[in-house]
């Protein structure tokens, strides 16, 4: 593997022939309009380096809950390694994965898939301890097999505190994924970074990772209130 | 030292960039070897310690006050979920593009940063204080200031500690990136590969993962040490009983 530095730091993007307020590094609200569309692009790899690690981290970190579930002594084991992985540093992990799987969106991916299991795992196994007894026994009386029983009352009312875990681990993601770019996964995070002392610049890719995060957070709330509509139907 | 580590690949020549100096890529400077990585990590370390510090002297003491007088529920549990919101990288640029670099803003957003985890987490743990073993201690005369300093805060140490772990991965983490800002962090090999180079770049990495792990295990030994023996005891029927020890810590964004 050959290596290319992932940044440059020196290199600033060229904005000779603009303004006083642009040469000052300053908050400009005209360039911000003329320019705005060179963040589109970034913001959609954002919003990428964000849902699949995301929906990945889920599948993995569900499946993993799922069989736990049933065999508690691994819940500690899997809850340890998980926390470990979301314990290293994202800076150093995109770094770390490169001789394994190079430069390129799959390392960005793989790390920041790293980082979600820690969170949905817990929550997944928080919401299916906290399910009341009374309604396990409900459904044993009714006549329910183990595994109807999981994907019929069970996981239901885990629902929520599963859903809260996915808010948190997009959230992180949103921000750990400002990153990825050293891993060559591109996104805001490369804007910030070719021109961190521009205001303008990082007003515009700061404030768009801000206002994903907020934008996907009320996006999977809104998903919650639709899906639990029983919950409020008995309230 | 480079036959015996040659089947580490990449990694073997990380780990020789972080014992022994050599040429850097541009040409003309020496880099790697203890002595820099020693002098990298040492600002790294003061760099969080001072932040955690005053973190820490900011936040315990006002999650004492809001949580004995039951004050301030909002304000201290909001607090976090905002910080969640605002990524560390964005922050720091923030700090970077208005306010400027060096030691004092890097430390100050690492302040920002460690904040709201050790706040809520002193706040919910002088809550979750029973409200018998509150009145128990009235009973015996013991003033407000008494309660708080020898019954609130002991049986709140647990999950205060959670926070202070969860402020002190996330800092040492942001503090690689704290080279953006001109400081000479673990982060400068892995942020100017132009001069140190690949192996470079991941032997910091190597470090930055190494000193994180290392902390947060240090302080969850910390945190078993501070535990009064009588939640031990509490707890050890639950064990016996196979309920599981998932954490309950609550763990934040690391960066």
């Amino acid at each position: 593997m050959t290596f290319e530095p992932p940044i440059a730091q020196l290199q600033t993007r060229d904005r000779s022939g603009e303004s006083g307020c642009v040469i000052d590094d300053g908050l400009c609200p005209d360039w911000i309009v003329d320019n705005f569309d060179r963040y589109i692009d970034p913001f959609w790899q954002h919003v990428y380096l964000t849902v699949t690690p995301v929906a990945i981290g889920f599948v993995i970190a569900f499946t993993l809950a799922l069989i736990a579930h049933r065999r508690t002594w691994l819940v500690g084991p899997i809850a340890s390694v998980t926390g470990t992985l979301y314990t290293i540093p994202s800076v150093a992990f995109f770094f770390l994965l490169q001789p394994i799987t190079g430069l390129g969106n799959t390392t960005a991916i793989v790390a920041l898939v790293c980082y979600t299991l820690l969170i949905i795992f817990r929550n997944v196994i928080t919401g299916l301890r906290a399910v009341p007894e009374d309604a396990k026994d409900a459904a044993r009386g009714m006549g329910l097999t183990e595994r109807q029983m999981l994907w019929r009352v069970e996981l239901p009312l885990a629902l929520p505190e599963i859903l809260a875990g996915v808010r948190i681990a997009t959230t992180t993601t949103v921000g750990l994924a400002a990153l990825a770019f050293l891993a060559g996964g591109g996104g805001l995070g490369q804007e910030l970074d070719q021109d961190p002392f521009f205001k303008s610049n990082v007003v515009v890719a700061g404030g768009l990772c801000i206002v994903l995060a907020a934008l996907l957070d009320v996006i999977i709330l809104t998903f919650q209130r639709f899906t639990t509509s029983w919950q409020r139907a008995a309230a | 030292m480079n036959t015996t580590l040659a089947f580490l690949g990449q990694f073997g020549g990380a780990i020789e960039f972080i014992f022994e100096e050599r040429e850097s890529v541009g040409g003309g400077v020496k880099v790697g070897g203890l002595g820099e990585i020693g002098d990298l990590a040492a600002t790294h370390l003061l760099v969080s310690a001072v932040a955690m510090a005053v973190a820490c002297a900011v936040s315990i003491p006002i999650g004492l006050y809001l949580g004995h007088k039951g004050r301030g529920e909002f304000l201290a549990i909001s607090v976090s979920n905002v910080g969640r919101a605002v990524p560390a990288v964005v922050l720091l640029f923030f700090f970077i593009a208005f306010v400027g670099n060096g030691f004092t803003n890097v430390a100050f957003v690492l302040i920002l940063l460690a904040i709201p985890p050790i706040l809520t987490n002193t706040y919910v743990g002088v809550r979750q204080v029973q409200p018998d073993i509150v009145d128990a201690a009235r009973g015996m005369g013991m003033t407000g200031p008494q309660i708080v300093r020898r019954v609130r805060l002991p049986l709140a140490m647990p999950t205060m500690f959670a926070g202070i772990r969860t402020s002190a991965v996330s800092v040492l983490a942001t503090a690689t990136i704290g080279t953006y800002a001109n400081l000479q962090t673990l982060g400068e090999p892995i942020l100017v590969p132009q001069q140190y180079g690949f192996e470079g770049a991941l032997g910091a990495a190597l470090v930055v993962a190494l000193i994180t792990l290392a902390a947060d295990a240090g302080i969850g030994l910390m945190q078993h040490a501070v535990t009064p023996r009588g939640i031990k005891l509490a707890e050890e029927p639950r064990t016996q009983r196979r309920r599981l020890s998932l954490p309950t810590r609550r763990r934040e964004a690391s960066t």
